[in-house]
């Protein structure tokens, strides 16, 4: 079936075959292999990616179900043109040793930034009750929160500054 | 997982319609249709997609009933200020199913055609006595689960919009399996005018309401009211995450929880 949606910012046209997850496509079709497939549950969000802005499980939503939607997967973050910057999450995780083997980082980063769109000010009971859908295997957490409270007050911090100097 | 051909019809007539072709079936969220399609227990010809059914959305109040429509996904009733206003428990119940990513795109609609013995939604549609509006009737509440996995709607049936009267006061309270989220049991209480509701979700194969709690409530509305009310436990599901006999006794609990928070007006 033909396909048309934007990925990364790339438009991006594909015949693909109806069966084709969201996560495959971007995986298979497009060699994005940042977002991960850990399980077959739908359960573990590895391969959190947003969709229109909102954060979903890659691996339970059929590629064709994106027509005309705006992908952004962990390789979109960096801003158009890719380069080394890093996102201002990514950066959080980075400085708070919020990954060990890595496996689940993306999905953590793609969710962590759903959420600091949603929070101004969290605490760490509402970021813990948002990762419920995000498993890892190797941290504990305990870092995981704290890079995410670390991001979300970066983010805020940029916007705030950036929104100032707009003014 | 196996081929199928895809439709996205953008009226309720269209997918009807669609859906009246061998093995058609309807497809909301995906959360639990696209991992059962990878486990092959479910293997559809083809794949009717509701999302494009404005039809399908909407949450409204009109007098004494909130309406929500079918396609309506869970972090919309969740952040929802109209549901907030007219029915809190309703809304804190969203926010507790699943994780973020299963609130983004399970859908009301898919939750009670699926009729998952552990779903929260059930448990809120027996306990306000809610009216399931489909393409061709409407369905109470009591008549529409009818087993594990089991509803009332006949192949091809397409659920339009859920219409719950909105009580004087409830809450929902659940044990959830720390793992998947769903509940263990949950207990939804409801007051109304003309008395108390309680359904219970999470365990029998599908969603009661407990006679005598209901009484004994509406008599006087105080957990205290419940003490010396037992649940059985013959016929309540068992499972390496809780025996029938810690199940019974968690309606007790939760029964209670949720007496206390309506009570005080935090659902
Ligand atoms: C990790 C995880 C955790 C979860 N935790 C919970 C939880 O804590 N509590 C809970 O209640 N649920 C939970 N769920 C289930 C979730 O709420 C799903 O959204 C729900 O079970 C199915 O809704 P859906 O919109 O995704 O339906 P789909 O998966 O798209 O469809 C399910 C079934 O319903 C049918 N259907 C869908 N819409 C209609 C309609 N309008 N009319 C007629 N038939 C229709 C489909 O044909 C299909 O047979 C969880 C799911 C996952 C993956
Ligand atoms: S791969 Fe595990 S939730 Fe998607
Ligand atoms: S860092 Fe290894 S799974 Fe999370």
């Amino acid at each position: 079936m033909e396909l048309k949606l934007n990925v990364n910012g790339r438009n991006i046209k594909a015949d693909v075959p109806t069966e084709m997850l969201l996560v495959e496509l971007l995986r298979e079709r497009l060699g994005l292999t940042g977002t991960h497939i850990g399980c077959d549950t739908s359960q573990c969000g590895a391969c959190v990616v947003h969709v229109d802005g909102v954060s979903v499980k890659s691996c339970t939503m059929l590629a064709v179900a994106a027509e005309g939607t705006r992908v952004v997967s962990i390789e979109g973050l960096s801003g158009p043109g890719g380069g080394n910057a890093l996102h201002p999450m990514q950066v959080a995780f980075h400085e708070n040793h919020g990954l060990q083997c890595g496996f689940c980082t993306p999905g953590m980063i793609m969710s962590a930034i759903d959420f600091a769109g949603r929070h101004t000010a969290p605490t760490e009971a509402e970021v813990r009750h948002w990762l419920e859908g995000n498993m890892c295997r190797c941290t504990g957490y305990q870092n995981i929160v704290a890079s995410i409270l670390a991001g979300t007050a970066a983010i805020h911090a940029e916007t705030s500054t950036s929104s100032m100097e707009a003014a | 997982m196996q081929g199928f051909t895809y439709h996205r019809p953008t009226s309720v007539a269209d997918a009807v319609v669609l859906l009246q072709s061998e093995g058609a079936s309807g497809i909301a969220g995906g959360m639990t249709l696209l991992p059962v399609m990878k486990h092959r227990l479910a293997t559809p010809l083809a794949l009717v997609d509701l999302s494009g059914i404005a039809a399908l959305g909407g949450i409204e109040v009109d007098g004494e009933t909130l309406t929500i429509g079918a396609m309506v996904r869970h972090v919309a009733v969740a952040d929802s200020p109209v549901v907030a206003a007219a029915i809190p428990a309703l809304a804190a119940l969203a926010a507790g199913i699943g994780d973020p990513a299963v609130r983004n795109r399970g859908t009301i609609g898919g939750v009670l055609a699926n009729a998952d013995p552990s779903a929260d939604y059930p448990a809120a549609v027996a306990g306000l006595g809610a009216t399931i509006v489909t393409d061709r009737r409407e369905i109470a509440a009591e008549a529409m689960f009818t087993g594990l996995f089991a509803t009332v709607l006949a192949p091809g049936e397409l659920i339009v919009a859920v219409k719950f009267p909105v009580p004087l006061a409830a809450a929902y309270a659940k044990f959830r399996s720390p793992a998947s989220r769903y509940a263990i049991v949950g207990v939804f209480v409801a007051r109304f005018a003309a008395g108390v509701r309680v359904a219970v979700t999470g365990a029998r194969p599908s969603v009661f309401r407990v006679p005598e709690m209901e009484a004994a409530l509406s008599a006087r509305f105080d957990p205290a009211a419940l003490a010396g009310i037992a649940i059985p436990p013959d016929g309540l599901n068992g499972d390496i995450h809780a025996e029938p006999a810690f199940r019974a006794h968690l309606v007790g609990v939760m029964a209670a929880r949720a007496v206390a928070a309506a009570g005080s007006g935090a659902a």
